[in-house]
């Protein structure tokens, strides 16, 4: 599977805004690139990626072939439990791929 | 040699006007097919909005104006709102003006995003508008638009 690279820190006070950061290693195909014979090349995209934070989803997005290759996000979310913050990433074929850290807040 | 005016369905048809009718032709079919079919910009953010009025402010867009490589431009979109769970930011979209497809990315927030703020890279088939809209928890819309001159174009590049 892809690599995925995702930045949470470890340990933040309750209350604080932290920011999160993910990547994953993928060709975001568009479509609309011709080949070497001559045909397009399918189009192969992520198409949905989804932050959950304690089993809640806090954040997702929609895709299009113009988000780049390798996509990245970071956005914010408000620390108020300690519990697993787990990314979800779904492609074109619906298969996903997960990366999950934990957040310890004091 | 027959040098008259050409008859066609019984009516007669100009040198010049059958010159404009081919250029018109070649020009349609010269055209990829994308670029006939995608919608607008303004039609592909009142399918977003439904209709509703967008106005401006409250939105800030950050886009570098000169890309060098359209294949991954960096940028950040940011809402004013308090984000509480009366008064935040439900969606921002990320629209374009001349890719393939107008829509870029929705991203969908809460009061647990804790500020309305998203930074992605994205693609530019060329120099553009890019637009970014937010929806408002209170149903109302948002926008910012931002332009950029884009030097190696994404898309466009063929493999062979």
């Amino acid at each position: 599977m892809a690599r995925a690279l995702i930045n949470v820190p470890k340990t933040v006070k309750r209350g604080e805004i932290v920011e999160v950061r993910a990547m994953i290693a993928h060709p975001m195909e568009t479509g609309y690139r011709v080949g070497p014979n001559g045909s397009n090349i399918p189009r192969d995209i992520i198409r949905r990626f989804a932050c959950t934070y304690g089993g809640e989803e806090v954040f997702w997005a929609d895709l299009h072939p113009a988000v780049s290759a390798n996509p990245f996000f970071a956005f914010t979310l408000v620390a108020s439990t300690s519990g697993t913050i787990k990314f979800t990433w779904t492609d074109d074929v619906g298969k996903t791929q997960t990366a999950s850290a934990e957040i310890t807040v004091s | 040699m027959h040098e008259g005016p050409l008859r066609v369905h019984g009516r007669l048809v100009g040198r010049r006007q059958l010159l404009r009718a081919g250029m018109t032709g070649l020009l349609v079919t010269s055209l990829p097919r994308w670029a006939i079919a995608r919608p607008s910009l303004d039609e592909a953010i009142r399918a977003f909005t439904r209709g509703a009025d967008v106005l401006d402010g409250r939105v800030r867009l950050d886009l570098p104006p000169l890309v060098e490589n359209g294949n991954a431009v960096g940028i950040t979109v940011a809402a004013e709102s308090p984000m509480t769970a009366g008064d935040h930011v439900r969606r921002i979209a990320v629209f374009n003006e001349k890719n393939p497809e107008a829509n870029v990315a929705v991203f969908h927030l809460g009061p647990r995003s804790g500020r309305a703020a998203v930074s992605t890279r994205i693609r530019l088939a060329s120099s553009q508008v890019v637009v970014a809209v937010a929806e408002m928890s209170d149903g109302s819309f948002w926008s910012s638009r931002a332009s950029a001159i884009v030097t190696l174009a994404a898309c466009i590049e063929d493999l062979s």
